[in-house]
């Protein structure tokens, strides 16, 4: 097989990421997209194991090698696919995005070593200068990604008691003096490397962006952690584009390239759905300010009400629209949910659940999840999409939700000012399942909770949800 | 004339896929960000591809070694991200059969 050869069907290979990409505008066009980006994939590692077999010189340890990782991997990956629960994709993203990173890192380590391999430069030559670099920035963006994204995995999971994985945000003073230290460390070890290709400089270089990685996530509280893990994504995509320059691969380059375009739109769209600019995310800034929760909270009169009361005024609506939150996930209320959408739907009431950007735990996370229990998506709404119908809305049903109804959001001088949110409080009854009047990430108190047409239903999201369905069948 | 160095024509390749990626990605229904966030993990797993070189190619114990765990890395997200977004995207599908029940029943009889 030419090596033109290898290249045009290299090209097939990234047109079809590109379909895959775009096959996901519409749920319909969505199945035949991620097959086309299986076919890719398919293709391109077919070809590179024909590319290999032609160049080989040793056949047998190769070609075991290569397959042993081949079949441990993939074993790995097509059981955690199976098996992870749809609430705990944000880990299983994080953790992903880490194998990448570290994938990366590997890659970079394997072509200093032997160039050759890669056809960077002929046995027993040095390596030229400009795939230094470009090899240089593969492992260093390989290694933060990878270091970055298990801190977020950590941070996601909540489950280890390390002080490094806790969803508080970790500061210590100087922090960002550290940071600039490391990061001018690596800079001119870099340029070391450059020079001379020496070793130690490498894994310097490699060293110091493991520990940066760490750095640049611990100080982002729980609640950013959508921005970080599309901020990953991201990198993943840089750190895989990288190896493609070094490594004169223009389809690794394409491929990375979308994937981090992808990344990087995404923690903008989050960025913008929180109300934070970019920066203050990376640098730590809201997490931390977020705790401060207002002391009047809990002590104002709220009207509170049963399911039964909730159900009763559900059952002489005609309009519904339902605003479920992460707390909802947590108590695992989504089919209880769908139940109760059902129920409504059968006595002729028009049922809409509205979706904030932000609702999950990463983007379009809700919309997976309310996927799972079987909601229609033609039912589920995006925050532009239903944001004008409230206020002809009978009544909302705010589940597990705060901030992102909170009109405080419209109050100039508000921590929250200027945040898009849904605009339950125009609707002309709000129906709020809580916990407790605990105040939500931001810490802020919910105005909405206080007006005269909210009842508030204390309790959790599914037992209650399911009061309600039961308590419907006798309105 | 000399011939552009293969770094400018990678830059090249860069920019332009950035530009295609900025425009397909603008275009993801906000429905689907989280199976779009799974696939391109699956995506940027392409690296298997330079993982594969380095196992089966090089000599040195460090290149196999670092070669065959960069496979087996660059493996798990290649089949994790590609099961895991169609097992999402299935979800999304499964309500479209429900409300053809005909067409289900015929192809079961």
């Amino acid at each position: 097989m030419s090596l033109n050869l290898v290249t045009m069907l290299y090209l097939v290979a990234s047109v079809c990421f590109i379909q895959a990409l775009k096959g996901l505008s519409h749920p319909t066009t969505s199945i035949r997209g991620n097959i086309y980006g299986m076919a890719g994939m398919a293709i391109a590692m077919v070809t590179t194991g024909v590319l290999i077999a032609r160049l080989i010189s040793d056949a047998g340890t190769g070609a075991t090698l290569l397959l042993t990782g081949l079949v441990v991997g993939g074993g790995i990956g097509t059981v955690m696919a199976q098996r992870v629960a749809m609430t705990r994709m944000p880990e299983l993203v994080a953790f992903m995005h880490s194998m990448i990173g570290l994938a990366a890192v590997f890659i970079a380590i394997a072509a200093v070593a032997e160039p050759h391999a890669f056809a960077i430069a002929p046995r027993s030559m040095p390596i030229p200068t400009g795939n230094r670099l470009e090899l240089m920035l593969g492992a260093l963006i390989g290694a933060i990604t990878f270091s970055g994204s298990v801190i977020a995995f950590g941070k996601l999971s909540g489950k280890y008691k390390f002080r490094l994985f806790s969803g508080s945000p970790v500061q210590f003073p100087g922090q960002h003096l550290v940071n600039l230290a490391l990061a001018l460390g690596a800079v001119s070890l870099g340029a070391v490397f450059l020079t001379n290709e020496s070793w130690p400089a490498f894994f310097g270089v490699v060293a110091i962006a493991f520990v940066l990685g760490v750095l640049i996530i611990i100080p982002i509280g729980g609640a950013d952690m959508p921005v970080v893990v599309s901020m990953l994504n991201s990198y993943s995509g840089f750190a895989a584009a990288g190896i493609g320059f070094s490594l004169n691969n223009p389809m690794l380059i394409i491929a990375g390239s979308l994937v981090g375009s992808s990344g990087a739109i995404l923690s903008y769209i989050m960025c913008r759905a929180m109300n934070r600019s970019f920066i203050s995310v990376i640098l730590g800034g809201f997490g931390g300010e977020a705790i401060t929760a207002s002391s009047d909270a809990g002590q104002r009169a709220v009207r509170s009400g049963s399911a039964d009361d909730a159900a009763f005024i559900l059952g002489n609506a005609e309009t519904v629209i339902l605003v479920p939150g992460y707390g909802l996930a947590v108590a695992r209320a989504q089919h209880a949910v769908k139940e109760l959408a059902a129920k409504l739907a059968e006595r002729g009431v028009t049922v809409k659940y509205a979706i904030h950007p932000v609702a999950g735990r990463m983007p379009g996370h809700m919309n997976v999840l309310l996927a799972e229990a079987e909601v229609p998506y033609d039912q589920v709404f995006e925050m532009d999409e239903v944001n004008g119908e409230f206020g002809q809305t009978d009544v909302v049903v705010v589940l597990g939700a705060n901030d992102v109804v909170n009109p405080a959001a419209h109050t100039p001088g508000s921590a929250i000012y200027g945040m898009p949110i849904l605009e339950a409080s125009r609707a002309r009854t709000v129906i709020v399942n809580k916990r407790s009047m605990a105040a939500g990430y931001a810490g802020l108190d919910n105005e909405l909770f206080y007006m005269d047409k909210t009842m508030m239903v204390f309790g959790d999201a599914k037992k209650t949800v399911e009061e309600m369905v039961k308590a419907l069948d006798q309105v | 004339m000399d011939v552009a160095s293969h770094t400018v024509t990678n830059l090249i390749i860069f920019v332009l896929a950035l530009y295609v990626g900025y425009h397909v990605v603008w275009n993801v229904t906000p429905a689907l960000h989280t199976p779009l966030m799974a696939v391109t993990n699956a995506i940027s797993a392409i690296v298997i591809v330079g993982a594969m070189l380095a196992a089966a190619l090089t000599d040195t114990t460090l290149g196999r070694v670092m070669g065959t765990a960069a496979v087996a890395l660059a493996a798990v997200n290649v089949f994790g991200g590609f099961l895991v977004t169609r097992r999402m995207l299935e979800m999304f599908r499964k309500k479209e059969r429900r409300t053809s029940p005909a067409a289900t029943a015929d192809s079961g009889s």
